[in-house]
């Protein structure tokens, strides 16, 4: 990989998609704590602090991971995109900075308050501590939302010799296109929160080990599950796919794979696209529903991807393939806490031993289809690094070789290996060692 | 009246101080933990002291990372392309740091935590020589090619000066963080803490010394001398008279074992160190050592006038918010830290 780009975008990919890793967790999980504390201190039921404080050791260790591998991606603009830095710093500069001010300061101090601060704060205070968490992880989701988002519909700029710079922080901040897109990337944390808190209390179930502190997990789990992987979908996935659709024609043709502009275009539910032929193969179509769901008429003509030069063209498979992974996973979560509801309310769900094994068994599943969901965001924006302006072949720094590149990618590759099995090592000794024991409620 | 690149300038020096008085102390307290710190609990004790607040210590440097874009963007794209080798050598370093840190007390091994503090010790120490080499190499300048930009390889940046620098670097901080174990432990651990402080007070003055003599003979034909600001501006003596004081209250107090002024004597020469090279190279952010080549100032890397003055309303706003946060975290941390001070629940 002596290419530049190829080894800049490389190393982008891998140390972005393991970062993610963390904070696809921690967003969704920290609103969780904030939940569980909000009805401690509501119910003033002792059990959901317990509860919280045992979610607390899991959520310290992705925190600390998703900081110590957050920290090279602010590094990597400057580092391997510098004509990128160069050409747009002076606009997601702002975003980046008000990241740090508004949204790490909080987080870091009021994380060290929450995790050690039990004793030494008021219960009040220590609720605060972990809304502020919670909110500075969010907010902080919002900016860096909204710094992609303005790579994918840049508003608020100008160019001035050669450079983009902002001219209305209002624009930048309301973006539509990241005002669509925010929603979407939080309900996908919060679904593989909740996903994580129902596999991990179905876990303890099926073990019969804290069978107390697995069935309030199970049950906050479940109802947090429904509620936010309906909503993944509806609203808010919707609304991105018509973002999507609205504004970058070519990533929808690559993301349905359609290569032919055409009126009354069809979904595709499962088929190979196959870019040499331009077609795709074996589908299992239905008719009419890419316009309807587009322009909400069955007939509306939808581009294809040979409305645009080639050269302007996403790697249509990748883009293809990861969205219909995360299409497919998604339906699939709606199914399954759906279902859970209805044994949760009429209480069979801690007994029906079958669907606590799907629950475990679910949760690398909403992982996948976080990343996938990126992967169709970046991969289908390609070729450009900012749409419509810079090229990614025209963003790497011009003083640094395709070798240095490889090289550090292979540094960071060995470094992400063993710190990602100490932390997976940790997290199970966490999971074995279990909860402080909680008391039975008393009425159920 | 300062124009907004001043202004900018003055915050991104402020930003980096904060980062070096608050990660300092942390950094500091790593690289003296395998020397101040014998018994196990006395090194639980060590990474008790920061173990609540070392992560929102180093949110200053993506701030800082942060305001260098903001403002000075073309700064960010050539400073941080050009020392490549050496910023990645920084991540995985503050990498490896951060999760001694976290992993350290998780398991219950002697093995395991040995193996912790070695890494926690030796990255810390190790950050704070490569910072000092960076100071370093910013007072001296760094060659460009004849388009403007430069690769700083590690022969280039380990130049005599820069390497001194490190030096200079790691022991301050070392320094630094004794203060700030002298401060918050007591006992054995205590004593021993405050002894590094006095010894190391005299290593810091004497390189001190050496380290100003150097710089007034090392920039490079053609560049703005060391002193010209300072003669341009004599108010600027003040910053350095602040050093000075503060080296003199810091001896002061070690002696009578004063450990809170001796600290925040530790943080006033850490800001002043700081302040003088920064008034040293004004307007520079980079000085070149090639003949021809304009160096960056605070004007030819700049974004526009209006990202400039809404982030510098940002910042005002974000740091009295964060003014707070930091007054509730270090009041609720105050007073001594020993071995069983509930980290983890």
């Amino acid at each position: 990989m002596t290419d530049a780009v190829t080894a800049g975008r490389a190393q982008f990919a891998f140390t972005i998609m393991f970062h993610y890793l963390f904070p696809i967790l921690t967003m969704g999980l920290g609103t969780l704590i904030a939940i569980l504390k909000t009805i401690q201190l509501v119910k003033k039921d002792d059990r959901y602090g317990i509860a919280a404080q045992f979610w607390a050791r899991v959520f310290a260790i992705n925190f600390a991971m998703g900081v110590v591998t957050g920290i090279p991606m602010e590094f990597q603009f400057g580092t391997n995109w510098a004509t990128f830095s160069h050409y747009s710093g002076g606009v997601i500069g702002q975003t980046l900075f008000m990241e740090g001010v508004f949204a790490f300061f909080a987080e870091s101090s009021f994380l060290g308050m929450f995790l050690f601060g039990e004793k030494r704060l008021s219960p009040r205070m220590h609720w605060f501590s972990s809304v502020m968490v919670a909110g500075g992880a969010l907010v902080s989701g919002y900016f860096i939302t909204i710094t992609n988002a303005w790579m994918q519909h840049p508003v608020g700029y100008e160019i001035v010799n050669g450079n983009a710079q902002l001219t209305s922080l209002r624009a930048l901040l309301t973006n539509e296109y990241g005002l669509r897109q925010y929603p979407h990337v939080i309900m996908g944390s919060l679904t593989t929160g909740a996903m994580f808190m129902a596999g991990f209390g179905a876990y303890y179930l099926l073990a019969r080990k804290h069978e107390e502190f697995g069935r309030l997990s199970v049950k906050v789990g479940v109802i947090c599950g429904a509620i936010f992987s309906v909503m993944q979908l509806f609203p808010t996935g919707n609304q991105n796919a018509l973002n999507v659709a609205h504004n970058q024609p070519v990533k929808t043709a690559a993301m349905e794979g359609l290569f032919k502009t055409e009126k009354g275009a069809p979904i595709a539910i499962i088929g190979m696209p196959d870019t040499t032929k331009q077609e795709l193969l074996d589908p299992i179509y239905v008719p009419g529903a890419l316009s309807f769901l587009i322009y909400g008429n069955a007939n509306a003509e939808v581009k294809g991807l040979n409305a645009s030069p080639k050269e302007d063209h996403p790697p249509v498979e990748l883009v293809y393939y990861a969205y219909h992974i995360m299409i497919g996973l998604g339906t699939i979560f709606i199914a399954v806490m759906l279902f859970a509801i209805l044994l949760l309310v009429t209480n069979r769900i801690y007994k029906t031993r079958w669907f606590l094994w799907i629950l475990m068994l679910a949760m690398p599943f909403p992982y996948i289809a976080n990343e996938a969901g990126w992967t169709v965001a970046e991969v289908g924006r390609q070729p450009w690094i900012v749409y419509g302006l810079q090229r990614t072949a025209a963003a790497v720094s011009p003083n640094v070789s395709g070798g240095e590149t490889t090289f550090t990618l292979l540094g960071f590759m060995g470094l992400y290996a063993l710190i990602g099995l100490l932390s997976l090592f940790l997290f199970m000794r966490v999971i074995a060692s279990g909860p402080a024991d909680m008391p039975a409620e008393v009425t159920r | 009246m300062p124009d907004i690149n001043t202004a900018w300038f003055i915050v991104l020096a402020l930003m980096l101080s904060g980062y070096a008085v608050l990660d300092g102390f942390d950094l500091g307290v790593g690289a003296l933990h395998l020397l101040v710190a014998r018994t196990d609990d006395e090194r639980a004790t060590v990474i008790n002291s920061i173990g609540p607040v070392w992560n929102g210590n180093e949110v200053w440097l993506l701030a800082a990372g942060g305001s260098m874009v903001v403002a000075f963007p073309h700064l960010y794209a050539a400073g941080f392309s050009g020392f490549y080798l050496a910023l990645m050598l920084v991540l995985w370093l503050l990498v490896l740091r951060g999760l001694s840190i976290e992993f350290r007390h998780q398991v219950d091994h002697p093995m395991w935590r040995e193996i912790w503090d070695v890494v926690f010790c030796g990255a810390s120490a190790l950050l704070g020589v490569l910072f000092g080499v960076a100071v370093g190499n910013i007072l001296l300048g760094v060659p460009f090619s004849a388009d403007g930009t430069f690769q700083g390889s590690f022969e280039i940046m380990l130049n005599p000066f820069a390497i001194l620098g490190g030096v200079l670097g790691l022991c301050l901080l070392c320094l630094h963080g004794a203060s700030y174990l002298a401060l918050r432990t007591v006992g054995a651990l205590q004593d021993r803490a405050r002894k590094y402080a006095s010894v190391l007070w005299w290593v810091v003055i004497a390189l001190l010394v050496v380290v100003s003599a150097a710089s007034l003979k090392a920039r490079a034909p053609g560049m703005p001398g060391f002193l010209d600001n300072f003669r341009a501006h004599p108010a600027l003596f003040l910053i350095t008279a602040l050093g000075a004081g503060s080296a003199i209250t810091m001896f002061v107090a070690r002696k009578a074992n004063r450990d809170k002024q001796a600290f925040l004597s530790s943080t006033a020469l850490i800001v002043s160190i700081l302040g003088s090279a920064a008034a040293a190279v004004f307007p520079y952010l980079l000085l070149s050592r090639t003949p021809g080549v304009k160096g960056l100032t605070i004007y030819n890397t700049a974004s526009s006038p209006y990202s400039m003055s809404t982030a510098l309303g940002i910042y005002l706003v974000g740091m009295a918010i964060v003014a707070i946060y930091l007054t509730a975290v270090y009041r609720t941390w105050r007073g001594k830290v020993t071995a069983d001070t509930a980290y983890h629940p």
